[in-house]
């Protein structure tokens, strides 16, 4: 874009997220601060995860952009257009063809592979937040691995509701060290990160952290032996491709309680039901009705 | 150092400005062994408690402490992750006010099983089973597990924090007149407590107190402080029975003139 | 089927962002309004924006003020995104407020004082009652001019510190001030940095917190020692010439706060101050910004720290409204994946409940 260096950012700053990356990377899972930039989008909308991106992003990727899983959302496409503007770079919705993946609230379904990287846009990278508001003292529990009191919530959830009640951003002990927020992600996408073979990295823009979990490491969430860790979906197939192990999404279909539930990840389905595979609710693809109109 | 001591300080001072709060302090503590600190308000034992448990760092002097193997650490030169980890697992603190140790949000079982998942205990039904049990160790009616401590009464509390802290058998506990602030019955009945507890468990304990009578019941020994000095150490019945400071004579015959 | 798909969000963005330049626009029948115009016309606007967008361009952020429709936040988020592109040069010499040229100057604390009293250009004592010849176009007549220029003139500041009544500024720190906008916040943060997270900060918010600083939350007895607007000369010296050499002037506004302090027993008692200077005429939120600087340090001068304007990281990571804004609208974006993880769990939760319930009714 004239008047505008490659990807938006100029090659300091660049170089300044860079290093930052690579630290992040050498310590996975700890946050690291830095230079946060303003980006001509509003803070809250992944100003983070395009710093990210524009910092890693070269000439020959392709990107994928997705929100809620899915291509075609609104702030999806504003941010795929955003880099196909100032970058000019190839971008694909087929999670296996993109080199560079930017996601908020889930991983694909399809599993992500060596030499894939996958960024993360974070609301809120301190994952002792709702517990302890001082970053002051958070860092200070980090730095001594002080984590009893994340320990704590999710006794005191079993103790009032029977079981542990987050179901998002659910926490994860990052190689066995640093208690680390997963973004929010449903916790049924918490068990992807373990040893992925594809590098995560984290951007939070406005509160000026990355993070990073490198390929093939371990990341666990947090649980207890007797209440073990429970990645939970809808109980429901999905309505156009048939799915049994895909995160669904709840659609209301009328007024009077009529409702359908669709892969979250729109790659996933739309491949699935290009190979055939058809949902109780679906309609082969090619067929009249098949296809999938624009309403807006 | 003694070879078997568990707690040492040797030429431990500190002056705040012109304020000398601590001068050339020497304290020993042996293993299962209670020790109180007495004197007046702003004798410095409060200060001493801080230096000896790591809270404050003293202007001279060094203390030590002796792990279970043997291993002697300089409390105030150790990493602080090694002071952090030491105060959760080996130690306790026990405060005047309790609620400056338990977390008022948190239930009464969670606040019991704390210490045990930051050692990394990770079974929900045992931990629970611990807290229990401590609960009921410290006469606390274990129905109340699910409470949150902002329901219980002021001795309730100051035996939760109890709780809290022994959960883990910790081998050393810092109290900071655990009994202040509550009513006389009160009083007897949680000195009590503490005293089984101490004597059951082998707990040694650092016990800073202005009530002579604290001491006489729950110290094998006694230290006598004013003005930042140690005037007068020794076992408690011969400190209190036979006193040979000025000052430690004026302290007994004031309790027995109350 | 009764699917509603969710597909043409492309489509959707582009005819969203056509129907906002056309409402942006207006009737096509009213004269469209010039960045000319703002700059001279909505200048309270227009130094607001630059502040808070941390950029001293009156045609830029008056540009930016045309394309946010007034929005003034949304605006300081356009020139920021803007300015955070522009390469850095050079850091300016510190700008010498007391050689300003002044066209304000008062002190509420003595009735008199060397250089006099200069009200300027001034809301402060216009009755409020809205003027309806300003609705329609008419001429304005030219304001009378003072017979001699107005010089230099000393800070009220230096006139007291002879006696040891006020404290002494700080020394400057060694090196390069600190910089939010590159270098992340982080605790403890020293005063340079919060001083500029103050004067980019909202004045909404800096005027909130100063203002509960005056009903007791945090109270320090504060006194308006000195507010002065005017323009101030900015230097650099390129490392080619190594002298300085003028490059322009700047609009603006400083406010120098006097706080009572009782003193310790080390320190005698001595008057405090606080800093307040933000670009452009903008006293109101230079104000704001000396009061929460002053509350701010209470720690430092052994205050208690009991009031939100107080606590250092209170305030200074809730004071940038563009970061506000931005995580505050966020909310808009869609979050049915965190909805439905959260719908499940709701679910299961009745679900546990309801079945002991249906054992008991059996």
């Amino acid at each position: 874009m004239k008047g505008y260096n490659f990807a938006y950012l100029d090659e300091q700053t660049k170089r300044m997220i860079r290093r930052a990356i690579l630290k992040a990377v050498a310590i996975p899972g700890h946050q690291i601060p830095f230079g946060s930039r303003e980006i001509p989008l509003p803070y809250g909308w992944g100003t983070g995860g395009i710093q990210v991106t524009a910092a890693i992003l070269g000439a020959d990727d392709r990107l994928k952009v997705i929100d809620q899983g899915a291509d075609d959302t609104t702030n999806a496409v504003s941010i795929r257009r955003f880099f196909a503007r100032t970058a000019d770079v190839a971008t694909t919705t087929k999670t296996a063809d993109a080199t560079v993946i930017q996601t908020r609230h889930r991983i694909p379904e399809t599993a992500l592979r060596d030499g894939q990287i996958i960024v993360y846009q974070v609301p809120q990278p301190e994952p002792m937040y709702r517990l302890e508001p001082s970053r002051v003292e958070t860092r200070r529990m980090h730095a001594l691995a002080d984590y009893g009191l994340m320990h704590v919530k999710l006794y005191e959830d079993i103790a009032r509701l029977g079981h542990i009640g987050i179901s998002y951003d659910y926490p994860v002990m990052v190689n066995a060290r640093y208690l680390m927020a997963p973004s929010p992600i449903p916790a049924f996408d918490n068990p992807k990160m373990h040893m992925m073979p594809a590098l995560q990295l984290f951007g939070a823009g406005r509160e000026k952290r990355i993070y990073a979990v490198p390929p093939y490491t371990e990341v666990r969430s947090l649980d207890f032996v007797d209440h073990p860790f429970h990645p939970a979906r809808a109980p429901h197939a999905c309505g156009l491709c048939g799915a049994g192990d895909s995160y669904l999404d709840e659609v209301l279909t009328d007024d009077r309680g009529g409702r359908l539930f669709v892969c979250s990840d729109t790659d996933y389905c739309e491949t699935r039901r290009a190979d055939g595979q058809v949902g109780a609710e679906g309609v082969p693809v090619g067929m009249p009705g098949g296809a999938v109109e624009a309403t807006q | 150092m003694s070879e078997t001591t568990l707690l040492s300080a040797r030429g431990v001072s500190l002056s705040f400005g012109a304020i000398q709060a601590l001068v050339g302090v020497d304290a020993d503590l042996w293993p299962g062994e209670v020790l109180a600190i007495v004197g007046e308000s702003g004798s410095g034992k409060t200060t001493l408690l801080n230096v000896l448990s790591g809270r404050a760092a003293p202007g001279t002097g060094a203390v030590w402490y002796r792990t279970p193997d043997g291993q002697l650490l300089d409390v105030h030169t150790m990493p602080a992750p090694a002071l952090r980890r030491l105060h959760r697992s080996d130690w306790g603190f026990v405060h005047q006010d309790p609620r400056q140790n338990l977390r008022m949000g948190v239930t009464a079982g969670g606040n019991v099983g704390e210490r045990l998942m930051a050692q990394g205990s990770r079974h929900y039904g045992h931990i629970r089973d611990a807290a229990r049990d401590w609960l009921v160790q410290t006469e606390i009616d274990p129905k109340r597990i699910d409470d949150l401590p902002r329901t219980f009464s002021g001795g309730m509390l100051q035996r939760l924090q109890i709780a809290r802290t022994l959960v883990t058998h910790p081998r050393l506990v810092f109290m900071d007149e655990p009994t202040g602030g509550l009513d006389v019955s009160v009083q007897a009945r949680l000195l009590d407590l503490i005293r089984s507890l101490v004597a059951r468990f082998g707990i040694a304990v650092v016990l800073v107190t202005h009530d002579i009578a604290v001491a006489r019941l729950l110290a094998h020994r006694t230290m006598v402080m004013q003005g930042g000095r140690v005037v007068e150490t020794g076992l408690t019945d011969q400190v209190l029975d036979d006193p040979q400071h000025a000052y430690t004579q004026l302290l007994v015959s004031s309790v027995l003139n109350a | 089927m009764a699917y509603v798909a969710v597909k043409g969000g492309e489509r959707a963005i582009d005819n969203a962002h056509a129907w906002l330049a056309e409402t942006r626009r207006g009737n096509p029948d009213v004269p469209e309004i010039g960045v000319a115009q703002i700059a001279e016309q909505i200048g309270r606007a227009v130094d607001r924006v630059m502040g808070e967008g941390s950029l001293f361009d009156r045609e830029l952020a008056a540009l930016a003020i045309k394309q946010s429709q007034g929005d003034l936040i949304e605006a300081a988020f356009l020139l920021r995104a803007y300015r955070t592109t522009l390469p850095r040069f050079i850091h300016s010499e510190p700008v010498d407020t007391a050689g300003m040229a002044i066209r304000r100057r008062i002190s509420a604390t003595f009735k008199d004082l060397p250089g006099g009293q200069i009200l300027g250009p001034t809301y402060d004592y216009t009755h409020r009652l809205l003027d309806f010849a300003l609705a329609s176009e008419a001429t304005v007549a030219a304001a009378p001019e003072a017979s001699h220029p107005v010089g230099e003139m000393a800070h009220v500041h230096s006139l007291l510190r002879h006696e040891g009544l006020l404290e002494n500024d700080e020394p400057a720190a060694a090196g390069e001030p600190g910089d939010l906008t590159r270098q992340p916040l982080s605790f403890p943060a020293p005063r340079d940095v919060r001083l500029q997270a103050l004067a980019r900060g909202d004045e909404g918010f800096l005027l909130a917190l100063g203002y509960s600083t005056q009903r007791g939350w945090g109270g320090t007895h504060p006194f308006a020692g000195e507010i002065r607007m005017g323009e101030a000369v900015v230097e650099i010296i390129p490392p080619e010439l190594g002298f300085p050499i003028d490059i322009g002037d700047i609009t603006l506004t400083e406010c120098q706060m006097i706080n009572q302090f009782k003193g310790s027993k080390t320190v005698p008692a001595q008057f405090t101050r606080g800093y307040g200077l933000v670009f452009g005429h903008s006293e109101r939120k230079a104000m704001a910004m000396a009061l929460v600087d002053r509350a701010m340090r209470a720690e430092e001068l052994g205050e208690d720290v009991t009031a939100p304007a107080q606590n250092i990281e209170f305030v200074l990571y809730h004071s940038d409204n563009v970061e506000g804004t931005g995580f505050t609208e966020h909310l808009k974006l869609p979050h049915y994946v965190d909805f439905q993880s959260e719908l499940e769990t709701v679910r299961r939760m009745r679900r546990d409940m309801a079945a002991p319930m249906a054992e008991v009714a059996q």
